[in-house]
Order: C-alpha cells, then structure tokens, then sequence
C-alpha cells in the first residue's frame, strides 16, 4: 500500500517535460515494428523504467527502495558456489552479441561487459561508462557472500541501484544462469586475469 | 598503415607498460581520425546523388528536380542546413530524407513500399536515399544549421524528441542518455558524445550525413537512429517516422548555428 501510494504521489507529480512517458510510449508503439526477436512488448515500460524516466534517473530515496526490493525478489540463484569458469566468463565478457534484431535467437548472447567496464588488464579497447573492475575480487576475495552479490548484480542490477544504466541482463534472458557463474568468476577467481 | 599500427598496438597485451601503451594508443587514435577526416570519398556519392537526383523515375518518370526541399522547387543552396522543419503541403515536420520521400511518392509516383524498400545500402551498394543525402547536404556547406523551430509543430517535434532521448525502454533498460549522457566517456574506445548540449552536439551534428570508414558505408541520421535503437535491444523504428524525425530535429536544434561541413568521413 505505501509503496503505491509512493508511486502515484511520484507520477501525479508535473511532468519534467511535455510529453509524458506514456504519451512518448504510444507514440513509438505507433512507430516501430516488430523485427526478428526485436518485439514490440519491449517498449511497454515497466515500473523501474517509468520511473527512471519520469526522474532522469533519479528516483525518491523512499520510492527507489521499494522498487529496488521488488528487483531483488526476480533474482533466481542457484543452490551451491556461484563460480563457474573464468575462461567461459572471458569469452561471455568480450561479446556483445544477444537479444538485437539481427541475432539468431537461441544462439548464446553476451554480456557486452568490455563495452562499458575496464576487466583483464590485457583488453585494452574496453568503455568507460561503467566503473573499472581491474582487481576486483583482489580486495574482496571470493567468499559466498560476495559471490552472491555479483551474480545478483549481474542478473538484475535494478535490485542494487534503480536506475543503473547496466542492463538486467540475467531477468532480461540475455545470459543463461551458467554464463553468470562464469562471469562471476572471472571477477572473483583468483587465477582470473582479472585479479592478476 | 596507421590503423594496423593502432590495431597492433590494441591487439599486444599489456603489463607494466601498460599506461604508457594507453597513452600511445589514444595519440594513434586521434592521428588515425585526422587521416580518415582529410581524405573523404564523400565526393563519389554526391557524384551519385546528383546522377541519381536528375534521373527520370517512377510510373511518371519524372526526375526529383522539382522537389521542394523547403527553399523552393528545385533549390539544393542551403537547403539541407535549414532542415528539418514544417512542411505546410505535407503537415508534418520532414528531414532531409523524410521530405525525399515524400518527393519520390508525390513527383514520381512511386509507391512508399518500393520508395522504402532499401533505404540503408551495404559497402559495395550504397542505396538511393544515402547518395542524393550525399549530394544534398554538400549544397550546404559552410551555411549554419538553422532547422525550424518557430511552428508550432516544429516546437512540438523538438520536445518529442528531447523526451524520447530520455525514454528509458527496450530489452536492456536504455534511453539514449544511457549512453550519451555523461561527459567523457567511452563505450570501448569510442568516444560519446553527450548529444543534448550544444557543445558536444554542435560539432557531431554539423558533419552528418558522413562515409563510416570502418564499414566503408555512406550512412545517414535515419540509419543512426535506426541502428542505436537496435543496439537498444528494441524493436524498429520506420524509417520517416516522427519518432526517427523528432530525434533529429532535437539534435539538430542543439547544435544550432554550427557551419555546416560535411559530409564528412567517421571511424
């Protein structure tokens, strides 16, 4: 109840910007097609994105913890360690493949980690929008704690912080549980070039 | 050369050296952009558009020498820089290849579903929407974008095309800000442009339509948008759309007053 009154308190509030978000969604359900596995569902916003947009990302401290409660019950995590191959996780990390109109659906998608996040000290060509993750697992080791905490923020990095621009890459199907273990310890291995 | 050197350079791993071989790198990077920035073949595809803009076609085969491209029938000078803006006989707001559309259907009698059948080409055919861009936006070089943004439906259009730029949707929760909206960042190593200031926007803006060197491409604002929003993981727009038109004129209304000087030649 106080989370949906929070919600309707935060939409009922005037817009930054004319138009609306919902008037924006009608107006590209008008202007795109579905292509390949690219389907038009995909532009029904969901609460995190409503929100996100109405707030330019940033949301009522109150509003962005029920939110972010909600995210964290989505996260399926699987029974035992959480550490697959780093090797696998190195290949899943480089690839930016998955979930466009032009992949085959089916085939293995990636992370597209290398896009935004400094890893390997060996991948050079790797983006900045996100934080370096150089040496993580150096200073954090590899407990069962921390191993959850990444596969968590993999799978569904909305249940950490609203309105992160890292995709859910676990809740949106582009990474199978396995692929995530093994991103998890390619962060986390110690013999990960990561941690190197 | 240059760019094997560069894709060496990316291609060695790194230990200690590894800041300083960072350092080497974007130097190589900013030669490598200067050399594709100097010499362009933007020049083969205006030569194209231009054959292609006095072509007789279409059931009234007729060429697109009397389109109206918001300066009168037939007037190329400056055209481009003043785009996009209302069009009274169409009521809309129209890009530059909006408008030829709309041109190839209204002249030429042609149909939308064949004017648009292959409206982005491939290296080695380059399609009929991308070389009369070509052509056209020459005309303007040197002219300041002024797009309209006085009617009221070109008002509208911009601020569409602000809060779509904001819109977070599609499969992995991006809005075009996701991206290109923060100062100084890399997605690998291309640089971002944040593209709702003026001042990072002015100088992106001013050089498209432009040929991509990496996919030895001549691509337009309607394939940018197109392909961001793949990358977006969302559905297609249509090409036309007011949804790809307004984001155009947004940007274009950002970067007002930068001298027109493509096209020009990108990574």
């Amino acid at each position: 109840m106080t989370r949906l009154a929070l919600l309707s308190a935060l939409l009922a509030l005037p817009a930054w910007a004319d138009p609306t978000p919902a008037e924006v969604q009608k107006i590209m359900q008008r202007d795109f097609h579905p292509r390949g596995q690219a389907t038009m569902e995909r532009l029904a916003q969901d609460g995190v994105q409503r929100v996100c947009t109405e707030t330019r990302d940033r949301p009522p401290a109150e509003v962005a913890k029920a939110l972010e409660a909600d995210q964290m019950k989505t996260i399926a995590f699987p029974q035992g360690s959480l550490m697959g191959d780093w090797k696998r996780g190195e290949t899943i990390a480089q690839s930016g493949r998955g979930l466009t109109w032009n992949d085959k659906p089916g085939e293995p998608g990636g992370g597209s980690c290398y896009n935004c996040h400094e890893l390997s000290p060996r991948e050079m060509s790797h983006g900045t929008l996100g934080p370096s993750l150089r040496g993580f697992g150096k200073t954090r080791g590899a407990s069962a704690e921390i191993q959850r905490y990444v596969y968590g923020k993999i799978y569904n990095a909305k249940a950490y912080n609203l309105c992160t621009q890292m995709p859910r890459l676990g809740l949106s199907g582009t990474l199978t549980p396995e692929q995530i273990k093994d991103l998890v310890a390619l962060l986390l291995d110690p013999a990960s070039p990561v941690n190197q | 050369m240059r760019a094997i050197a560069l894709a060496a350079a990316l291609a060695v791993g790194c230990a200690a050296a590894c800041a300083a071989q960072a350092q080497d790198a974007a130097k190589e990077i900013q030669r490598y952009r200067q050399m594709i920035a100097e010499g362009s073949p933007a020049e083969l595809f205006e030569l194209e558009g231009e054959a292609l803009w006095k072509k007789p076609q279409g059931p009234k085969n007729v060429s697109l020498e009397k389109c109206d491209l918001g300066r009168g029938a037939g007037v190329l000078k400056g055209a481009y820089a003043r785009l996009p803006r209302y069009f009274k006989d169409a009521d809309r707001v129209m890009d530059l290849e909006t408008r030829l559309l709309y041109c190839m259907v209204t002249l030429q009698g042609r149909s939308q579903e064949e004017a648009t059948k292959r409206v982005f080409g491939s290296a080695d055919r380059p399609s009929e929407m991308e070389s009369l861009s070509a052509y056209i936006a020459a005309q303007s070089r040197g002219m300041k974008l002024d797009p309209g943004v006085s009617h009221p439906k070109e008002k509208q259009s911009v601020e569409l095309g602000r809060a779509l730029y904001f819109h977070r949707a599609g499969a992995w929760d991006f809005s075009c800000a996701s991206c290109h909206g923060e100062e100084g960042k890399r997605i690998r190593m291309q640089d971002l442009p944040v593209l709702y200031k003026p001042a990072s926007a002015r100088p992106i803006i001013a050089t498209w339509p432009a040929y991509r060197v990496s996919t030895s491409q001549f691509v337009t604002l309607q394939w940018r948008m197109n392909d961001c929003y793949r990358q977006m993981r969302a559905p297609e727009p249509n090409f036309g759309s007011e949804t790809t038109v307004a984001l155009i004129h947004f940007l274009t209304a950002t970067a007002k007053g930068e001298p027109y000087r493509g096209p020009g030649s990108k990574r």
